[in-house]
């Protein structure tokens, strides 16, 4: 193991290792610690000055409050999650057909395809920007959530695929070769052999997914105007204009916008990890 | 002679197979790959070609369409008598500031990664709470920045301050405004690197190490020569996705100073939706002409990136 393991060093480096973590974290997280302790203040702690002291009172429920009943934030948290879901569920389920169709069969133009969708994926959004909003004006889908799920199905297959490919290609393939001695039908032995085999890397795949699509700000931006379809990305800057300079609020309300994925992340750790480091150990 | 019946003959013992059923393991991909390459060739593929078929044109996104050549990519990059668009190369200049300075989030990352691959209670926590700002939306991560930047309300100042320094007003100085984006994208970058060196940390052979330990190897050498080697693949994904990240940066700067102060954090992915969606008139042609050339500023490093990962394909047939 490197570096040396703490427990096979000198006493005084491992009390200061103890102590350094906390120290380093505190850091490491004082942005964020920041805007936590603003959403919890008074608003009378900005105009005294009090603005990284202790708050002065308690307020988290009435600042938190008045994020979920005076504003629109709950439809925009609506929007996110009828824009997400769909989307997870469309681009994990076309890419493990397109990964299982790479990663089994060999064919011509297989790689190639492959590598479309790999480098489809690292494309600058600005070149699709123009030619995808005016195909979303054209299928009267601007301004809704189906034509924000649609584009994201398709971008995020790029990726997914690549993925699903790559988990494919590592299961043992004499299973599938002994399914098919066995004239099992060759959807079947997708549904039946290779999908049960599947499960870890769709768990990775929808967590990774759901924080991308959730994150996402550009596309909402462009495909999306007003409260009825934008998700919370985009719909926390007309928040922040109905309380222009309100900090207790604007952080509320950021922390809100930021929870859920948070939230999946430290519920399905091990998943999200997995997703997100394939590739990095051979 | 009749042929011997020890063979029995496949045609006569089964009924005559279908089309299909004759060619499934041909066709059966094509039927699997469709779905995916029909939605991807829709909004993905083609509109790259849209893109430079608009870049050719002067366009408003509704009326017609005027042919005009390169005549946009002239203006942009100051061919002929024109001048070069001034925004354009403050852009590509910021571009280039980004490309470098994100790679800082690899070193970052390992230093951290270093810093946590030990075994002492309560670890996991304290790598789940180092890693989970790459959770959080970049868009809130720039307002936590840019209220941690204020000039008289953020924590930063009131450091300063305390070591006797400052004030500063890092979003409002356009010689700062750009690194104090840079930095805010960098704490999830940095996270990001992190896990990847973590995972790759966890899958050093510990014999070589140990080899490595007795051979007297300790310290700065013993991370250069034994344990970075093994972290290859950690390092080549940390470098495609801080690369990319860098040249998409879009939420950040839209978010915390929304190209200001006098356009000085333009970037080419910002100024390009700048040019084609903003309020001072559609400009579609224009903007596509940006994002060609962000395209094969991107083709270089996509061709690279693709080129190392085809090496590795052949190398696992």
């Amino acid at each position: 193991m490197f570096p040396t393991p703490i427990a096979k060093t000198s006493r005084t480096w491992q009390i200061s290792y103890q102590v350094l973590l906390p120290v380093m974290l505190i850091i490491w997280l004082l942005p964020l610690i920041a805007v936590a302790n603003f959403s919890i203040k008074p608003e009378s702690d900005f105009v005294s000055g009090n603005y990284w002291g202790i708050p002065s009172s308690f307020e988290a429920f009435s600042n938190y409050g008045r994020v979920f009943f005076e504003s629109n934030m709950p439809r925009y948290l609506w929007n996110s999650l009828f824009i997400t879901i769909p989307t997870v569920i469309g681009a994990v389920a076309l890419s493990a057909m397109a990964g299982f169709a790479l990663g089994v069969y060999k064919f011509k133009g297989n790689l190639l395809i492959f590598f479309i969708f790999i480098a489809g994926n690292f494309v600058p959004f600005q070149i699709l920007m123009v030619p995808v909003r005016d195909l979303t004006l054209s299928l009267n889908l601007y301004d809704t959530k189906t034509g924000l799920v649609l584009f994201h199905i398709a971008f995020q297959t790029g990726f997914c695929t690549l993925f699903m490919r790559n988990f494919i290609r590592a299961l043992p393939f004499p299973l599938i070769e002994a399914a098919r001695v066995e004239g099992i039908a060759e959807w079947r032995i997708f549904l039946f052999v290779v999908l049960p085999l599947m499960k870890p890397a769709l768990a990775a795949l929808a967590v990774l997914i759901f924080t991308f699509i959730w994150n996402d700000y550009f596309w909402a931006v462009v495909l999306t105007q007003g409260p009825d379809a934008q998700p919370v990305t985009a719909g926390i800057t007309e928040f922040n204009s109905q309380y222009r300079a309100a900090y207790h609020l604007m952080s509320a309300g950021s922390i809100v916008a930021a929870l859920p994925p948070v939230a999946m992340f430290f519920l399905m750790q091990k998943h999200f990890i997995a997703g997100l480091t394939l590739g990095a150990v051979k | 002679m009749s042929v011997s019946p020890a063979v029995p003959s496949t045609h006569a013992s089964r009924p005559q197979r279908g089309w299909y059923k004759r060619n499934e393991i041909a066709i059966t991909p094509w039927l699997f790959l469709l779905p995916a390459m029909i939605f991807f060739a829709i909004y993905v593929i083609i509109p790259i070609g849209q893109s430079f078929w608009i870049s050719l044109h002067e366009w408003d996104g509704l009326g017609e369409k005027t042919w005009v050549g390169t005549a946009n990519y002239e203006r942009l990059l100051g061919w002929g008598d024109a001048n070069v668009d001034r925004k354009f190369s403050v852009s590509f200049w910021n571009n280039l500031k980004w490309l470098v300075l994100y790679l800082l989030a690899i070193p970052a990352g390992l230093f951290i990664a270093l810093f946590l691959n030990q075994t002492v209670t309560g670890i996991r926590f304290y790598k789940s709470m180092f890693f989970f700002p790459f959770v959080i939306s970049q868009v809130v991560v720039g307002l936590v920045f840019s209220w941690f930047y204020l000039p008289r309300e953020g924590l930063l100042n009131a450091i300063l301050g305390f070591f006797g320094a400052g004030p500063i007003n890092v979003l409002g100085d356009p010689t700062l405004a750009t690194y104090g984006i840079i930095a805010a994208g960098l704490w999830p970058q940095t996270a990001y690197c992190m896990i990847l060196y973590l995972t790759g940390l966890n899958a050093v052979d510990p014999e070589q190490v140990e080899a490595a330990r007795l051979d007297g190897a300790k310290g700065p050498k013993m991370l250069w020569y034994v344990i970075l080697p093994q972290l290859k693949p950690a390092t080549f994904i940390a470098f495609v996705v801080t690369i990319i990240g860098a040249l998409r940066s879009f939420d950040l700067i839209s978010v915390m100073t929304n190209g200001g102060p006098f356009g000085s954090t333009r970037v080419l992915s910002f100024y390009m939706f700048e040019e084609s969606l903003s309020e001072f008139g559609f400009r579609m042609g224009y903007g596509a002409a940006i994002a060609v050339i962000l395209f094969f500023i991107m083709l270089g490093f996509i061709t690279y990136f693709l080129y190392a990962m085809y090496q590795d394909e052949k190398g696992a047939r």
